[in-house]
């Protein structure tokens, strides 16, 4: 995988996250484009298309779009259902996820999506283990949280 | 589960977040968050030190401000900061910035260097994760340099935790794909492999992938892979969907470990062991049988983590081509999907079936599908999946169903999306050609192209029609019938009026003899588009009626008069009026010979491959199409009547066999008179813009042939269609091309200018291959920066492996540098690599880029054989994409000796006595790659009496034949 996006169905995007070096102009111009591209198709429409020289998987879950760029040998699928799984995490974790979870708790879907895919590769596929993993860390920081409260100031 | 209690909820952050999206307008938005940056640019500069949370919180703001898609340029001192805080949640946050928001500023990159380096040495597999997760996030060189010699060691210790042995695969993995020639194969290639056996499935998973990758550039270390990649998948196949917990998918076992092992067989050739060979069969025939049975949910997951499994055993049974029974098998399975109702699944079906397409076990078996493919072009909502319906029915098109696939597409035309008329255009004129069977048929579908979607006919596609009714006589007739009657149509696409002009300014004469169609008629017919149409037709048009005053003498007042009208003599655009001039001088002067000579009727066009078809590659980047491509060249070859050495001899007896595309070379035309004295291969086109042949010819006739063409004006050729097409063929931009002096020498000078010459010394011997390059300053001032290194692009990068050692960066004025390169050839390949120089010379920088003359060929060993082997062998590579052909002028000399020696040089063993006919050669070789060896035939026929040669090259691999083919055609 190529990168992964996730944006609203106004075109805001909600996570970006890119497995291969690309310059923040280039990066923007994809982003563009590609936003633009995939809210201009309908419903119905096949979940995949092609784009430059990649394939792109999407699909959208009530307001959001989550859409993977993958390359020509790659599982068209597989990617299908990398994003469903992406989704029951997030889904699990923050319980009946919604557009609001991840622009609020951004840097934890960022947290999740690592534990699951690393480098464009599924590195963890049980649902159980992942979740794991990150209640491991959250345990780890609400341990220090109690001695350390600090609410207030921006 | 709600997100407020897990871990630190960071109210800061929160009410942040809320603001921006409380901002009525942009400029608020905008204005909210300068302010934010304001305060936390205070902050960080402030005398107070910052605790932990707070430079956690604010570099988390930043983070936001940086992904509503902001500029940010400060923070990272302070997010590299948290790396060493011995809170989780801080050294997180510090990572997840860092990942984010690279900063190639190298003193930073040594300080997250150094964060790292003391988690992955922590021995806590938590902060080890992390620090993983980042370098994998990142991937720069740096990170590779400092890290790609560990992250083995910790992928393969025995008292790694699974999750970090997870992380570190895929780490590297990242490594090696930004940097391979940092992660360097050794003893833990072996160990990574046992991986597969690993028991735990996330540690399998992950594994799998690194593997693919690495067994893609080094097949033979990690061939025992295979086997057990076999038995993984066996076991996953074959195990109840309960068993493997919670890595079974909506019923389905680890959809995605056995996507993963499919593609990691799919780098290798079927199993050779009999028994592997036989477990994998049994595998891949589970897999289509499970198919077949009744889905165990309603879930679309369900099917689709199936399916995807199916998809993937279908593509290896398509890369392997070698079980008829499979083969046919997934192609009915296909063909049930063509007709589901998810439109996900007939899209991939139809992707798919365009590589069975191409076996040939599976060709007919394909075909039967092709009034579905045809209903999906009509009824399908989605244009991607039309698009693939167009797809496959140009890969099953073969000359049974040609007409019918033709007659659907043209009809699809008329409503197509634009998006992808243009494809389409090009797809059937190239099928129209190929299984044309009668020419007629041919001309009218071509002509229905530009009635239909004359906008997206390129000029390739109306050059290439002409191009074949001038090389087949017997369809010259009935062209120009057949476009008088075209343009009778009160509008008619430009297009038409241009085929139409050049087809009646050659052929007109044939159909003069109808009253209906008498030359003032077709004349007056041409004539009345004249003034509709743009000036480059008009200009081709004006030819037109020059070639009308050869072919009809009756009508030559009637053309004078047109030409001397205000309108013509006088126009604004110089081009036109030049022609206007010229072509009206011509009419009066010349007596009848010099102009039935000068506006001969065009001679043959050479044989070479369409341009259409280089058009399509072009479009759709190499791969599918080429590939179809090369399974149909053969059939092409024979009826477009190609022109056989000796009858072409005669017609094109002008010195230009160099002529691109078109073509259309005014040499030809203007046949003998103007070329003499312009010399050499002139490369104009009579009908483009420039018109320097025509004027050097108005000239010469009062000027008694002083060849003073000043008129060929350079600007000129910018629009040229031959130029234009041209660049369509050449795809390095600024690199030369290959030099041609290297295929059958290994030595010599690769490059010179004023200031640095580079020599070339080299040696092959089977898939390896070292080159000394010498670079020689040849000024008296020192040479500074200097670097050298070898580029491999795209797709040649898996072909060819190329090692070097960097040079000094300082070369003394004078002085000879030496660089040595370790060459080994992996498969097969067609681009050469390039060698890139830099360096400063008096405060400038140099910057010199060659392509390195490391060619197929070099490959070879040459293979001495009997007659009567020779011809056995030439007879088992009967197949039609195995050979390859090609006509082509001498360019050169013809001399038996030095073709000997080029022969020998090129690499194969020259054979005596093998071909019936002594003045032909014949030679014999091995190409040796890494992965495979291709046995090489070829022969060469001299046609002394019609300088030219026949070259052909029948190997195993069709691209082998082709590159082949295409580098020895250039010696000679």
């Amino acid at each position: 995988m190529q990168f992964m996006l996730l944006f609203s169905r106004q075109g805001k995007l909600r996570l970006q996250k890119w497995y291969v070096p690309l310059s923040d102009k280039e990066k923007k111009k994809i982003t563009r484009e590609l936003v633009q591209t995939v809210l201009a198709r309908k419903p119905k429409m096949c979940s995949f298309l092609e784009w430059r020289d990649l394939k792109i998987v999407y699909k959208r879950y009530a307001s959001l779009y989550f859409c993977c760029a993958i390359e020509d040998q790659d599982n068209e699928l597989i990617t299908l259902e990398i994003i469903h799984r992406y989704v029951e995490l997030l889904d699990k974790y923050f319980g009946s996820v919604c557009e609001l979870d991840i622009i609020f708790n951004f840097e934890k879907a960022y947290f999740i999506l690592d534990e699951f895919l690393l480098g464009g590769e599924a590195q963890e596929t049980s649902k159980k283990n992942v979740l794991k993993a990150i209640e491991q860390a959250d345990l780890l920081q609400e341990v220090r949280m109690t001695c350390c409260e600090q609410w207030g100031e921006i | 589960m709600p997100a407020v209690s897990k871990g630190d909820g960071m109210r800061g952050l929160a009410v942040f977040i809320s603001d921006i999206r409380n901002c009525k307008s942009k400029e608020a938005e905008i204005k909210r968050i300068n302010k934010e940056l304001a305060n936390i640019r205070s902050k960080f500069k402030g005398d107070k030190a910052l605790d932990g949370y707070s430079k956690k919180k604010y570099v988390c703001k930043l983070l936001f401000i940086f992904l509503l898609g902001h500029d940010i340029d400060f923070g990272h001192m302070e997010a590299v900061n948290l790396l060493s805080s011995n809170k989780y949640t801080e050294k997180q946050i510090g990572y997840l910035f860092i990942s984010v928001l690279v900063n190639s500023n190298s003193e930073l990159i040594r300080l997250i260097n150094n964060g790292i380096k003391n988690d992955l040495a922590s021995r806590n597999p938590t902060f080890m994760n992390l620090a993983l997760h980042c370098i994998a996030n990142v991937g720069s060189r740096e990170m590779a340099e400092a890290f790609a010699g560990d992250i083995p060691k910790i992928l393969v210790a025995g008292d790694t935790m699974d999750s970090v042995k997870q992380s570190a695969a895929l780490c590297l993995l990242r490594l090696y794909r930004t940097s391979p020639d940092l992660v360097p194969m050794g003893e833990w290639t072996s160990r990574v492999v046992h991986l597969l056996n690993d028991q735990h499935l996330g540690v399998v998973t992950a594994a799998t992938s690194l593997i693919t990758t690495l067994a893609q550039k080094n097949p033979e270390e990690f061939k025992t892979s295979v086997s057990l990649a076999v038995s993984r998948l066996s076991r996953i196949v074959t195990s109840a969907s309960t068993d493997l917990q919670d890595y079974t998918y909506y019923f389905v076992p680890a959809p995605w470990l056995s996507v993963k092992l499919l593609r990691l067989l799919q780098c290798y050739p079927p199993p050779e062991d009999a028994a592997v060979r036989g477990r994998l069969t049994e595998c891949l025939e589970t897999i289509l049988n499970k198919a077949q049975e009744p889905p165990k949910s309603k879930k679309v997951q369900h099917s689709n983590a199936k399916n995807a499994v199916l998809f993937e055993a279908i593509s290896l049974i398509i890369h392997h081509d070698s079980e008829p029974n499979l083969l046919v098998r997934a192609c009915n399975q296909l063909g049930q999907f063509l007709q589901h109702r998810e439109t996900n699944l007939r899209y991939l079906a139809l992707e798919s079936m365009c590589t069975l397409a191409s076996s040939e076990f599976s060709h007919e078996a394909v075909k039967t599908h092709i009034e579905t493919v045809i209903g999906a072009l009509k009824t399908e909502r989605d244009v991607s999946v039309r698009q693939r319906a167009v797809d496959l029915l140009y890969a099953m098109c073969d000359r049974s169903n040609a007409q019918q696939i033709v007659a659907e597409m043209l009809n699809y035309l008329e409503t197509a999306d634009y998006s992808i008329r243009e494809e389409i255009v090009l797809k059937v004129a190239i099928l129209a050609e190929k299984y044309a069977v009668d020419y007629t048929w041919y001309v009218d579908t071509i002509l229905n192209l530009i009635r239909i979607a004359g906008d997206y006919v390129s000029e390739e596609v109306w050059y290439r029609v002409i191009q074949i009714v001038i090389n087949r006589e017997d369809v010259q007739g009935y062209a120009a019938k057949t476009v008088f009657e075209a343009l009778q149509a009160p509008a008619c696409h430009e297009n038409l009026v241009k085929v139409g002009g050049y087809i009646l300014g050659e052929f007109g004469n044939l159909i003069a003899g109808d009253r209906r169609s008498s030359p003032l008629i077709q004349f007056n017919l041409l004539h009345s588009k004249f003034h509709l149409c743009s000036v480059p037709t008009r200009a081709l048009l004006l030819s037109t009626y020059i070639k009308f005053v050869n072919l009809f003498p009756e009508i030559k007042t009637t053309i004078q008069d047109v030409l001397r009208s205000d309108s013509q003599l006088r126009n604004a655009d110089v081009e036109l009026q030049q022609r206007a001039v010229e072509y009206l001088r011509l009419s009066c002067i010349a007596s009848t010979d010099i102009l039935a000579t000068v506006l001969e009727e065009m001679p043959p066009f050479p044989e070479r491959e369409s341009s259409i078809l280089a058009k399509l590659k072009k479009k759709k980047g190499p791969g599918m199409v080429s590939e179809i491509e090369e399974t149909k060249k053969e059939r092409n070859v024979e009826m477009n009547g190609s022109t056989e050495p000796a009858t072409n001899a005669s017609t094109v007896s002008t010195p230009s066999p160099s002529t691109d595309l078109l073509g259309i070379e005014s040499t030809a035309v203007f046949n003998s008179v103007p070329l003499n004295s312009t010399g050499g291969s002139l490369l104009v086109d009579v009908f483009s813009e420039n018109s320097a042949p025509v004027a050097t010819l108005a000239s010469a006739a009062e000027e008694n042939f002083s060849s003073s063409s000043d008129l060929t004006s350079p600007d000129n050729n910018i629009d040229d269609p031959a130029t234009a097409v041209h660049v369509s063929h050449d795809d390095d931009d600024d690199v030369d091309e290959l030099s041609d002096t290297f295929v059958c020498k290994n030595n010599g000078v690769l490059f010179e200018n004023q200031l640095l010459q580079i020599g070339l010394k080299s040696e092959f011997r089977q898939n390896l291959g070292r080159m000394y390059v010498f670079y020689g300053n040849k000024t008296s001032t020192q040479f500074l920066s200097f670097s050298s290194n070898v580029i491999c692009q795209d797709g040649l990068k898996s072909q060819l492996n190329i090692q070097t050692k960097p040079v000094d960066p300082t070369v003394e004025g004078g002085a000879q540098v030496q660089q040595i390169l370790n060459i080994e050839c992996v498969s097969d390949f067609t681009e050469a690599p390039v060698l890139n120089i830099q360096f400063r010379y008096g405060g400038t920088l140099q910057n010199v880029s060659v392509k390195l003359p490391v060619t197929l060929n070099k490959f070879f060993q040459p293979t001495e054989m009997t007659s009567q082997d020779f011809f056995q062998r030439w007879k088992q590579l009967s197949n039609p994409q195995q050979e390859v052909q090609k006509i082509f002028k001498a360019k050169h000399p013809m001399d038996t000796e030095v073709t000997k020696a080029k022969i020998i040089g090129f690499g194969v063993a020259l054979l005596d006595g093998v071909d019936p006919n002594p003045s032909n050669f014949v030679g014999a070789g091995v190409i040796h790659t890494k992965t495979i060896q291709v046995g090489c035939l070829l022969r060469l026929e001299p046609n002394t009496q019609a300088q030219m040669y026949r070259l052909t090259l029948r190997t195993s691999r069709d691209t082998v034949s082709q590159r082949l083919c295409g580098l020895l055609s250039e010696q000679f």
